[in-house]
């Protein structure tokens, strides 16, 4: 098994193949559970009952293994197995664990097949159930695609209970009370009597005694935490300057380097001049790469400026040299032989646009950085057997493998201490921090060395989001939006990312046409086809991946048919919308933002609605058109997430996400000139700033049957509903992203 | 050369050019202020220079001598917050955290300089700092709250 499992974690990606691997190993083996990695590593008289929960005569640790890069994820892990095991999160410490297989992710399934998210046919439960499966089989631990609620929302709850009421039978066992009259609270066993059993004190005589299997759950009308505003765990560190992300760690021995790679993404370096840079104060060493070279340095600074004063000659762009050019390989796209696949054929659609008057418009969306704060690095030690890894990271499996492999060791000798991020959005699924400190690890065996990388090298090796166009064609009839044939053509973010995990991606990409396809509309003739670019600049998941271009084509678009059509873009909508859960969210979405009220001169609202990792979001952005631009002045947010887990902190991922999207939408694009993205730093690309930002209101809604996360779903609509609201405002339509290239905004 | 770190002295012997954030981070290890862009563009290394708020990434360690220089660790501790610090808590501003040693102490300098600011104040100071995670919103209300209670002090 553990065989099979790291050659198929080599030939398989998460994606629309995770499937196939439900199918090759079948269902008998999911059902094996995976050994429990704490029991290794547990001293006398410690206890765990699971991967998740740790007690020890003096600490309760929980293992909370989905990465936090911002989300809140941690907090509510934690939450989840403390409603259940009955301890306040004062209570325990937090880690992220180790990488193993016990702590796979199956929440990559829901997205993993080509069926619409709220559909619950037998086929589409079956394959389900089969990528799930799978993904528990290849053991594949990862954090990303608003997953971690879903995965972990079972998982946890039953980590807790299992705990709780096996140290329920350790305190009968001391105590000779009947398990039947304990009770538990505060992080201990309650006797009839009022005595309090610390889990602690409990931990060693837990220990003799096997966890039990069978758990109920708590009723969600019982909970005590769950549902309910909670504190985030990280809140006093992170408002003290006291949480230590990966920058910030310090290793004894530790040196610090700083890179330089070919900014023609992936291009050859043909050379390089270091005099200057060796004769700098500090530097100890320059050290070559495939495609740049390090500085070894005795300080971060050091280490950046050293590299920057080294002369390279660099190699040309495995890619179009200037931006034009990829432009027109996404224009010259639209053909049958580079058609990915049909999604979507409602109706008659050819039938339906023959001899009507046709609406036609063309959009797009650039290539965008991912840029969270924190400059991505991380400390790696090599040495003769193995390798030491700290960093934020949010594929360990991936990460270790990745590592095993440059150091020729097994995947086991490389121990991974993941950190706190400071921001992801995609961008910690990369590997170039963690692979170049290997590099230059390997060739300092022994000493561990802090790569960090500089802004403008952060800029320059980022990997965009998806470039794109759509190009629609519809046509209305009796004041109705009736036909439209929506076709977008974007490169692969799933193959371009899995080229560089070593993954071949059979089969379509469903991230081409996502938030787009999967509208919740009966338009009675309806063809959604993705096309895919060849490969050009390498590209990424970016903070809602597809949905993110897709959503603004295909919810713009429809609002240049329904003022065609003469009809109001909410009630249009809603009477198009075939699902009571998406119906709900935008009629709510009426309501909170008084749609239809009279919003006076030079003003205007706009709507979208996007689906995105099965969770309907609507967004209502709101804007006036003062003498110096389009001033934003209020946005709504409702989503159906399915069941609330801390409202305080989904507000916030909702309104984040919806920000994201309206910042970038507005300001942010990356282009390239002679191969080399010219954006190097934030002054010309940094989304949304203050003075620009809405007051932003989110309502959660619960009507969908299954719980989602909330990381991403904000984003996807609010460029299409800015959009929207500039149209009725100005009657400027917007058809491209940036919009401050067509339009001010104050 | 000489200067302090929030009431401590320290002595440093580093070129003169090199930033006061990397003084900082590397030489004296206080990693509250963080390192975002190098160019002045984020305000992720915002100290408290002599009392005024700087970039530290501009600062050269050259320019220190005497100086008094007071971080986010030296504004406020976990066991005794900053009444800016209590706020930032209660409203749970925070999401990835790594802007808000600097969102903070910008504010701080704000609410020295204008105890009762108004949105545009707010705006107006406050646009230098960089959030990618977007949490404008809640940093507003947590320097309205911040501000009545300093007031109210």
């Amino acid at each position: 098994m553990g065989r099979l499992r790291t050659i198929s974690r080599r030939t398989f990606l998460i994606g629309s193949t995770a499937v196939l691997g439900g199918v090759a190993f079948g269902t008998f083996a999911a059902n094996k559970p995976y050994d429990n990695p704490l029991l290794a590593d547990l001293g006398d008289g410690e206890a765990s009952f699971n991967p998740f929960v740790k007690i020890t005569d003096e600490t309760i640790t929980l293992i909370v293994n989905h990465a936090d890069s911002g989300q809140g994820v941690q907090s509510a892990q934690a939450a989840l197995i403390a409603e259940e095991l009955d301890v306040d999160l004062d209570q325990v410490t937090l880690s992220f664990g180790h990488p193993d297989p016990a702590y796979y992710n199956a929440g990559f399934a829901a997205e993993a097949v080509p069926f619409m998210s709220f559909d619950r046919s037998l086929p589409a439960q079956t394959m389900r159930g089969l990528a799930a499966d799978a993904l528990k089989l290849l053991g594949l631990q990862g954090t990303g695609g608003s997953t971690s609620m879903p995965d972990q929302y079972v998982k946890l709850r039953t980590a807790g209970a299992v705990a709780r009421e096996t140290l329920k039978l350790a305190a009968s066992a001391q105590s000779g009370v009947p398990v039947a009259e304990l009770t538990t609270a505060g992080g201990a066993v309650q006797l009839p009597d009022g005595t309090a059993l610390t889990y602690q004190s409990l931990a060693a005589q837990a220990a003799q005694i096997e966890p039990v299997k069978d758990v109920t759950l708590r009723d969600p009308g019982t909970w005590r935490l769950l549902g309910k505003p909670m504190q985030r765990t990280d809140s006093v560190a992170k408002s003290t300057g006291t949480e230590t992300y990966g920058i910030d760690l310090k290793v004894d021995g530790m040196v610090h380097a700083a890179v330089r790679m070919n900014p023609r993404k992936g291009g050859a370096m043909n050379g390089y001049d270091a005099t200057a840079a060796e004769g700098m104060r500090g530097v100890s060493q320059v050290i070559p790469l495939a495609n740049g070279a390090a500085v070894i340095a005795n300080n971060t600074w050091r280490a950046i400026t050293a590299v920057n004063a080294i002369d390279f000659d660099w190699g040309p762009a495995p890619y179009p040299a200037e931006q034009d050019d990829h432009w027109q390989a996404v224009a010259a796209s639209f053909t049958d032989d580079r058609l990915d696949k049909e999604w979507r054929a409602d109706g008659d659609v050819d039938s339906a646009l023959t001899d009507v008057t046709v609406i036609e418009a063309e959009y797009r969306a650039p290539y965008v950085a991912h840029q969270p704060l924190e400059p991505i690095g991380a400390i790696v030690r090599v040495d003769e057997n193995g390798a030491e890894v700290w960093a934020g990271h949010q594929l360990p499996g991936f990460l270790t493998m990745k590592v095993a492999d440059i150091v020729g060791c097994p995947i086991e000798n490389v121990v991974f201490h993941n950190q706190m991020i400071g921001g992801s959005f995609g961008h910690r699924l990369e590997f170039e921090n963690i692979t170049l400190a290997t590099e230059i690890a390997k060739q300092l065996l022994g000493t561990p060395v802090k790569l960090t990388f500089s802004r403008e090298e952060d800029f320059a090796q980022d990997f965009t989001r998806q470039i794109g166009m759509s190009r629609s064609r519809g046509a209305i009839k009796d004041g109705k939006v009736d036909s439209w044939a929506l076709d977008i053509a974007t490169p692969s973010p799933v193959a371009s990312q899995g080229g560089r995990m070593g993954q071949a991606v059979p089969g379509p990409d469903m991230q081409i046409v996502s938030g787009a396809w999967n509208m919740p509309y009966a338009i009675p003739h309806l063809r959604v086809r993705g096309y895919r670019v060849p490969e050009l600049a390498p590209i990424s998941s970016w903070r809602s991946v597809g949905a993110s271009t897709a959503g603004f084509f295909a919810e713009s678009f429809l609002d240049e048919m329904i003022h065609a059509a003469g009809a109001d873009p909410l009630e249009e909508r809603l009477r198009l919308c075939n699902h009571p859960v998406h119906r709900a969210v935008l009629e709510t979405i009426g309501e909170m933002s008084n749609w239809g009220s009279d919003m006076g001169e030079n003003r205007g609202r706009g709507i979208a609605i996007v689906e995105s990792f099965g969770v309907p979001t609507a967004e209502v952005v709101e804007v006036t058109m003062t003498d110096r631009g389009i001033k934003l002045d209020k946005v709504y947010v409702v989503a159906d997430v399915g069941q609330i887990i801390d409202p305080v902190n989904l507000e916030s991922q909702l309104s984040g996400g919806a920000i994201w999207g309206l910042g970038h939408a507005i300001n942010a694009e990356i282009t390239y000139a002679d191969g080399i993205a010219e954006q190097e730093n934030f002054y010309t690309h940094d989304a949304m700033r203050m003075f620009q930002c809405p007051d932003v209101a989110v309502k959660a809604l619960e009507n969908a049957d299954m719980i989602r996360g909330a990381g991403e779903p904000g984003v996807p609509p609010a460029p299409a509903a800015l959009a929207n609201a500039i149209f009725a405002a100005t009657g400027q339509r917007l058809r491209e992203m940036p919009f401050n290239k067509f339009i001010d905004f104050a | 050369m000489q200067f302090t770190v929030n009431g401590q002295t320290h002595e440093v012997d580093v070129e003169d050019d090199m930033p006061l954030l990397w003084v900082l981070r590397d030489e004296l290890g206080i990693t509250g202020p963080k390192y975002g862009c190098g160019i002045a563009q984020c305000g992720a290394c915002t100290v408290h220079l002599d009392g005024i708020a700087v970039r530290s990434c501009q600062i050269p360690a050259g320019s220190l001598e005497g100086a008094r220089v007071t971080t986010i660790e030296g504004l406020g501790t976990p066991d005794a917050m900053h009444a800016l610090q209590e706020a930032w808590v209660d409203h749970q501003v925070a999401q990835c955290g790594y802007c808000q040693s600097g969102q903070i102490m910008q504010a701080a300098d704000l609410l020295t300089t204008t105890p009762n600011p108004t949105d545009q104040d707010i705006d107006d100071v406050m646009s230098g700092n960089l959030c990618r995670c977007g949490t404008y919103p809640r940093i507003r209300a947590a320097i309205k709250t911040a501000a009545t209670k300093m007031k109210g002090a």
